[in-house]
């Protein structure tokens, strides 16, 4: 009791020292880092449970590209359960001259069949929920679409041909897709309006579904029933294989966020062990002193520990709150990309982040307050006499162990967890031993440079280790956050610039064959080259050599998705000038044999295909078979209309087609767009420009907040630096006092000071730099497939950025040091 | 606690303490043996490098001898443990440093309550004012070590070695980092005290008049006691 009062007695003052500053820090940090993006997955979390639930908006949905056949509204009946009809197709929404892509989702009564729509009565108006539906002639809009179109609540929109009143703004509905969601923004009509609007034709891409609810046994027994009768075409989706889709993309974000977390939870627990180290070295003559008074072993660490929880709990108070105003400002970034308003939290960040504090407390602090009960009480009459050092052992041991208990709760499976710990072990022995190199390079550096740089330069050297950790702490904040500003820009520049100028900027589709002489004739009347039409017929895959697409193994998921979706074919006599033929030949001009297919190179790669399988199609009730004959290699890029599964001229007569198309439309000339829309309003035009400036901003979004938590990394290195300096304090103050008092002016003893730091920077941007670039150009060659060009600049900045932001930290961490008066120093000063 | 009164407080039987260096064993003191009664005022000289300090360290049970035991108020500080002779410690022993040894976190009056603290003292914060204010810093005794000066932080210190009544007081040059008049009058302070608590004082020092006050001195030399004077009074 009497070491518990104690501890709380000194514990003030301690604070007020400013000693424990620096350990409070760390820990702090950790917390930060870790409740930010523990409130923010936690929201996620939410709004991904909240929309699972409701995805389909039902709790069974039949989905179909024809309309589904009333006989299976009238089994649904039978078994007392209630349906609704959608449809949904993308669209372009006027008003006067204005316009935009929409996507058009047509209801019927009782819509949605679970959740609820919410409207609001004016653009950011208060939501509310709905009951029912809009009124024949009325929509409601999303508030994106009508800022596009500058329009408000009570204005007309045509879609098609009708001419639709906006009676409400449209804030959430229960089946909107989680991200994304301003892409094509939603309106929702009343499906009395439908056949009225010309906007459903042969082959239009709409997608019919039947909404289906009721009774929990009800809903599985005609689930039941169905699943053998129901025709290929049309595909059942239950609430849980939904959710579970859903659950999976928001785990995966998730770890993700709480990976780049952990990253900075480990540079805090560095910056914990060291401040730890030095927090009982402090104290160890007040121990030595409070021993030779009479206190027992027990009572030094009841001391120390008690402090330690003090700090703890102040750490995590100063973290949570941090970490709690950064979410805040991240979920605002992100909120529009996460469809509508996020749900709040809840305390369990909070609860998780402070047991994680603990475990980090426990793991990188205890072996120092284990030492520091063993301080010998002769030290109050020797002060060279030390304790023995904790054991290897237990300091691996133990911070081994918090880092697994810390790893385990993001990662949740013991065997990924032992692959990540191993790969830790090995990034960081690597990343250490590169920081080790760089410190020695330096140290070699030192011959040939000034006193002060020298002085500086043989510090860096001298204190090999902490160096090294500390060019790796910075190297690694600096890396992520160099990959996210400049090579993210970078790489966005360089695809758009590897872009044709001459690129197609318009996607046409849903284009009518009725209807592909008139729209040429538009072009022309215009000046406007003539596009080729790209026929399209949609098919299902059904037999591969005779097995059905559906028992058949694929070499990977990718390759038995695109065996069992709805396919695009498209038929050709010549081969498409962004193709080239990879492995077999290309049929012939005039050939007229039996259907032959020409795959694309990945597609056929991923599903397993071969030059001489057979494919079977059904397309609308007819059957279709096709040797494959060439594989491809398609340029996606070019923008020109491409199909993974290309046919041969004939082979798909008389089927119902459609005709897509792309085209180069000058500014000047886009709007004679409107005028196309006007009178073929089926047809939908998609704008390429538009749709890269909104993948951009999204990209830019998302990288933002990644970079928001690599903040968190880069100050964690600021606290490993702050307490590495710390930890050699008395040793800086008693050099800067022997330079002084041999005649160094301070100038010259603060020059060698900063030169160490300026040496460190570099060493760390030199890192990040190198790192940045070897990132950058795996991204490019993987993921953009463009040849990486090396960038002066991500060295500049890199290096800059390493001095500067290690020199400002040093010189606030070492500036007491130098300024200290060197008689004080000298004199040893005792207390 | 002794369950038998005790006239000598302090004996040292055959005491030696060697040490291992990178040359070899190491003798810092050689069978030394000498008693010292309750109440005895004693001073411990030599020079520098004659053993006094650890001779200190192995009186209050700081470290342990290689061979010759010490007992201690009537405790053999061989056979306890680190903190069995820290409890030895609390019951019976007060020290004075060189340095002073203030806890830097604690205030003056504060300070002086630790051992009383540690002893599991009533009322430690009474005690403890009460010889703040016979050490003669009333008024100071809300200050921090930082904010004392040397005299101030030595006083301090007495006040903390004599709050437990200790039957022995160690002191390690206690005068080494005043200068002349600010020792003398710490001196003054320290002899006092000890006559009106008839604490029993081992004073090590350099110096010889400080030494001459008290009414025993041993001489150490290269480990060894070469004298063992008593003082005519």
């Amino acid at each position: 009791m009497k070491a518990v009062r104690f501890a709380l007695r000194s514990f003030g003052r301690e604070l007020r020292s400013g000693e424990v500053l620096v350990l409070l820090a760390a820990v702090g940090l950790a917390v930060a880092a870790l409740t930010a993006v523990g409130f923010l997955t936690d929201r996620i979390g939410k709004a991904v449970a909240r929309q699972a639930n409701e995805v389909l908006a039902a709790d069974l949905r039949l989905r179909s590209q024809s309309p589904v056949p009333d006989e299976w509204r009238a089994l649904a009946a039978e078994y007392e359960l209630q349906t609704a009809d959608t449809l949904s197709f993308p669209s372009v929404v006027f008003r006067g001259d204005d316009n935009a892509l929409s996507t058009i989702k047509v209801v019927s009564e009782l819509y949605p069949l679970r959740g609820a729509v919410r409207v609001s009565d004016e653009l950011f108006g208060e939501q509310r929920e709905v009951d029912g539906i809009p009124a024949a002639g009325e929509v409601w809009a999303d508030g994106a679409l009508l800022a596009r179109v500058g329009a408000n609540v009570g204005d007309v929109l045509e879609i098609g041909e009708l001419q639709l009143t906006v009676s409400a703004v449209l804030t959430y509905r229960p089946d909107q897709s989680i991200g994304f969601a301003s892409l094509a923004p939603t309106v929702i009509l009343n499906i009395a309006d439908i056949d009225s609007s010309g906007l459903i034709g042969e082959g239009s891409r709409v997608r019919y579904a039947l909404l289906v609810a009721g009774d929990e046994s009800n809903v599985a027994a005609f689930n039941e029933e169905i699943q053998g009768i129901l025709p290929d075409e049309i595909r059942v989706r239950s609430q849980e294989e939904s959710s579970e889709r859903a659950y999976n993309a928001a785990d995966r974000a998730q770890r993700f966020l709480s990976l780049t977390a952990v990253i900075s939870l480990l540079l805090s627990a560095v910056a914990v062990a060291m401040s730890a180290r030095r927090f009982a070295q402090r104290r160890m003559d007040t121990v030595a002193l409070m021993k030779s008074l009479g206190a027992t072993q027990g009572f030094v660490i009841t001391v120390s520990l008690v402090q330690l929880m003090l700090l703890g709990v102040l750490g995590v108070a100063a973290g949570s709150i941090t970490g709690y105003v950064a979410e805040e400002l991240l979920a605002s970034v992100l909120s529009d990309l996460l469809a509508g308003s996020l749900p709040g939290t809840g305390l369990r960040p909070v609860i998780l982040a402070s047991g994680s504090a603990l475990v980090l407390m426990l793991g990188f602090a205890l072996p120092a307050m284990i030492q520091l009960r063993n301080t010998p009480p002769l030290r109050v009459l020797r002060h060279d006499e030390m304790p023995p050092a904790p054991s290897r052992l237990l300091v691996a041991g133990l911070s081994l162990a918090a880092v697994a208990a810390l790893l385990y709760r993001s990662v949740g499976d013991a065997r990924m967890l032992l692959i990540l710990i191993g790969g830790i072990i090995v990034i960081a022995g690597a990343l250490y031993l590169v920081g080790r190199a760089l410190v020695a390079v330096i140290g070699r550096a030192r011959s040939g440079v000034g006193v002060a740089w020298r002085y500086g330069l043989a510090n860096v050297a001298r204190r090999g280790r902490d160096s090294a950790v500390q060019v790796v702490a910075f190297g690694l904040g600096i890396t992520v956050l160099l990959l996210l500003t400049i090579v993210r820009t970078d790489l966005l520049e360089g695809w758009r610039a590897s872009l044709d100028e001459n690129a197609p900027n318009h996607f046409l589709i849903n284009i009518q064959p009725h209807e592909v002489d008139a729209v040429g004739a538009l072009f022309a009347q215009n000046d406007i080259e003539v596009p080729t039409f790209t026929p399209l017929v949609r098919a299902r895959m059904t037999t591969i050599n005779d097995e059905s697409v559906k028992e058949r193994e694929y070499p990977n998921r990718d390759g038995e998705w695109l065996a069992n979706r709805e396919a695009n074919l498209s038929w050709s006599a010549e081969l498409s000038a962004s193709n080239d033929i990879v492995e077999g030949t290309w049929w012939a001009l005039d050939y007229a044999g039996p259907p032959l297919a020409s795959i694309e190179e990945e597609a056929a790669m991923n599903a397993g295909l071969m030059i001489g399988d057979r494919l079977n199609f059904t397309v609308a009730g007819r059957d279709v078979e096709a040797e494959i004959a060439s594989i491809r290699k398609v340029n996606w890029d070019s923008f020109q209309p491409n199909f993974f599964i290309v046919l041969s001229p004939g082979a798909l007569d008389g089927m119902p087609t459609t005709f897509i198309s792309s085209l180069r439309i000058p500014d000047e000339k886009q709007p004679m767009l409107i005028d196309l829309m006007r009178a073929h309003p089926s047809i939908s035009v998609i704008d390429l420009g538009a749709i890269l400036q909104q993948v951009r901003g999204i990209i830019e979004k998302a990288s933002l907040a990644v970079q928001a938590v690599f903040l968190f990394t880069l100050a964690a290195g600021i606290a490993v630096l702050f307490a590495a300096v710390q930890s050699t304090i008395d040793e800086r103050r008693f050099e800067s006092a022997m330079l002084r008092a041999l005649g160094a002016r301070r100038r010259t003893v603060f020059a060698g000071v900063m030169a160490e730091f300026a040496a460190l920077g570099a060493a760390a941007g030199v890192l990040a730099s190198a790192g940045a670039s070897v990132l950058a150009a795996l991204v490019a060659v993987q993921l953009f497939d463009l040849p990486y060009e090396f960038n002066p600049v991500i060295w500049l900045a890199g290096v800059g950025a390493g001095i500067l932001v290690v020199c400002v930290s040093g010189f606030f961490a070492a500036r007491g040091a130098v300024n200290a008066r060197p008689v004080d120093v000298l004199r040893g000063a005792p207390a | 606690m002794p369950d038998r009164p005790v006239s000598n407080v302090l004996e040292a039987h055959q005491l030696s303490k060697e040490v291992s260096s990178p040359e070899g064993a190491l003798t810092i003191l050689k069978q030394v043996s000498f008693t010292i009664a309750a109440g005895e005022t004693v001073a411990v000289v030599g020079p520098s490098g004659a053993g006094k300090s650890t001779l200190l360290a192995l009186l209050a049970g700081l470290d342990l001898p290689t061979r010759g035991h010490v007992n201690l108020n009537g405790a053999n500080l061989s056979d306890l443990d680190e903190d069995g002779r820290a409890l030895v410690r609390a019951e019976s022993v007060g020290f004075v440093f060189q340095s002073f040894h203030l806890v830097p976190s604690l205030n003056a009056l504060e300070n002086v309550m630790l051992p009383l603290e540690l002893a599991g003292h009533d009322d430690a914060r009474r005690a403890a004012r009460e010889i703040i204010d016979k050490v003669g810093l009333a008024d100071r005794w809300s200050h921090y070590p930082a904010q004392l000066s040397g005299g101030e932080k030595q006083r301090v210190a007495i006040a903390r070695a004599f709050a437990t009544e200790p039957a022995v007081l160690f002191a390690d040059e206690p005068t080494g980092n005043l200068d002349s008049r600010t020792g003398e009058n710490i001196m003054e302070l320290m002899f006092e005290l000890n006559r009106n608590s008839s604490t029993t004082l081992v004073l090590v020092t350099h110096d010889n008049g400080l030494a001459a006050r008290c009414e025993r001195v041993l001489a150490l030399d290269a480990g060894g006691l070469v004298s063992d004077t008593r003082a005519a009074a």
